[in-house]
């Protein structure tokens, strides 16, 4: 049965995609693509596509899509509650310890090397998101002006203490100006 | 802050952010330890430590944490549906027009402005929570963070053993130093 097909089939992409974002993209495909042939493999770089101009992690977005596709809205559903559900569980369960079990020394002594870590990969994941907003290319360099004015024009936002929701908002409305004067001028 | 408000603060987070993993803590921090004062710094780090020891998207895993921390189990359950839900509805609404919508050039040059604005957002963060986190054992602290930082720029080593080390040395280190002599 095609929903029940499609429950294993992310609850599998749930419990092993590590790592979050693009991370998740090889299992998906390969569960997707190349097993149950819901997707070729040119669908499958749109739901990339399409992942990048929505919000919300890729794992979520190819359930939705695939579970579309397979199944109605129904199939969207199942697909996208299987993708969460292994880390549901898990956090349920860690999260019962953390926040209740009392103090855990052993815990309490692993957030002590984990809490300057995520600090760091938070860092990481703050570099990749420059170069790749930034830079249109990097060999030879090549500089987006638009994603540049809105990175410049938030810094300074971000100095008077603006809310981050908004500053998204208000590079969405730089990116449609920026977008505007290239078109005009025919960039 | 009832349990309506707390939903509709993941929701509205959720279907705002964009560019995935990360990019929903400045968000998060911003709402519940900068605006109201309901998490500390050390609680925001504690919930990215334990959603990245879980397989499936960080945003889902924070929203799922925060709501826990929170609102107990309840929470856990709401800010789970909470984050999933606008992905689901965008997603299954562009299912039947992607093709113009992702290659339509006004929404990839809003996207463009988006990224840089949540490009200095990032940045921003990872200078606020740095501080945070440098608080106390200075040294220690300031040589994983930027261990780790250098091992996830020019490695490809996966996240969930990066974790796994740094949970690890931290074991290792409170044990068998007395806290009082780590720097």
């Amino acid at each position: 049965m095609i929903f029940w097909q499609l429950f294993i089939a992310f609850l599998e992409v749930g419990a092993l995609a590590f790592g979050g974002g693009y991370a998740a993209l090889p299992l998906i495909e390969q569960v997707v693509v190349n097993r149950y042939h819901w997707l070729s493999l040119r669908e499958m770089t749109d739901v990339v596509a399409i992942s990048q101009v929505t919000p919300g992690p890729i794992a979520l977005n190819a359930a939705t899509f695939v579970g579309t596709r397979v199944a109605g809205i129904p199939g969207a559903i199942i697909a996208s509650v299987a993708a969460v559900l292994p880390q549901t569980l898990l956090l349920l369960f860690l999260g019962w310890f953390l926040f209740h079990g009392g103090r855990i020394t052993l815990i309490d002594r692993a957030l002590k090397g984990l809490r300057p870590g995520v600090g760091g990969l938070i860092g990481v994941a703050a570099v990749s998101m420059v170069m790749a907003s930034l830079f249109t290319s990097t060999a030879p360099l090549a500089i987006d002006f638009v994603a540049v004015a809105a990175f410049v024009i938030v810094v300074v936002l971000l100095l008077k203490k603006l809310d981050p929701i908004k500053l998204i908002a208000i590079g969405a409305g730089i990116g449609l100006l920026g977008g505007l004067v290239e078109h005009l001028i025919g960039a | 802050m009832s349990l309506w408000q707390f939903f509709f603060t993941i929701f509205k987070i959720s279907g705002i952010t964009f560019g995935g993993g990360y990019t929903i803590v400045p968000v998060i921090r911003n709402e519940f330890v900068v605006k109201r004062n309901l998490l500390s710094d050390e609680e925001m780090f504690d919930l990215i430590a334990l959603s990245q020891s879980a397989p499936g998207p960080i945003a889902v895993s924070t929203a799922l944490l925060t709501g826990y921390k929170l609102k107990g189990r309840t929470g856990a359950i709401l800010g789970t549906v909470a984050a999933i839900l606008p992905p689901l509805l965008i997603i299954s609404v562009l299912f039947f027009v992607y093709e113009s919508f992702a290659a339509n050039f006004w929404v990839r040059a809003a996207l463009r402005g988006m990224s840089g604005a949540i490009s200095a957002i990032m940045i921003f963060a990872v200078y606020d929570l740095s501080r945070a986190c440098l608080s106390r054992y200075k040294v220690f602290s300031g040589v994983l963070m930027l261990l780790t930082f250098l091992v996830g720029l020019f490695t490809s080593i996966s996240t969930g053993l990066i974790i796994l080390a740094l949970g690890l040395f931290g074991i290792l280190a409170f044990t068998f130093i007395p806290q009082e002599r780590i720097p």
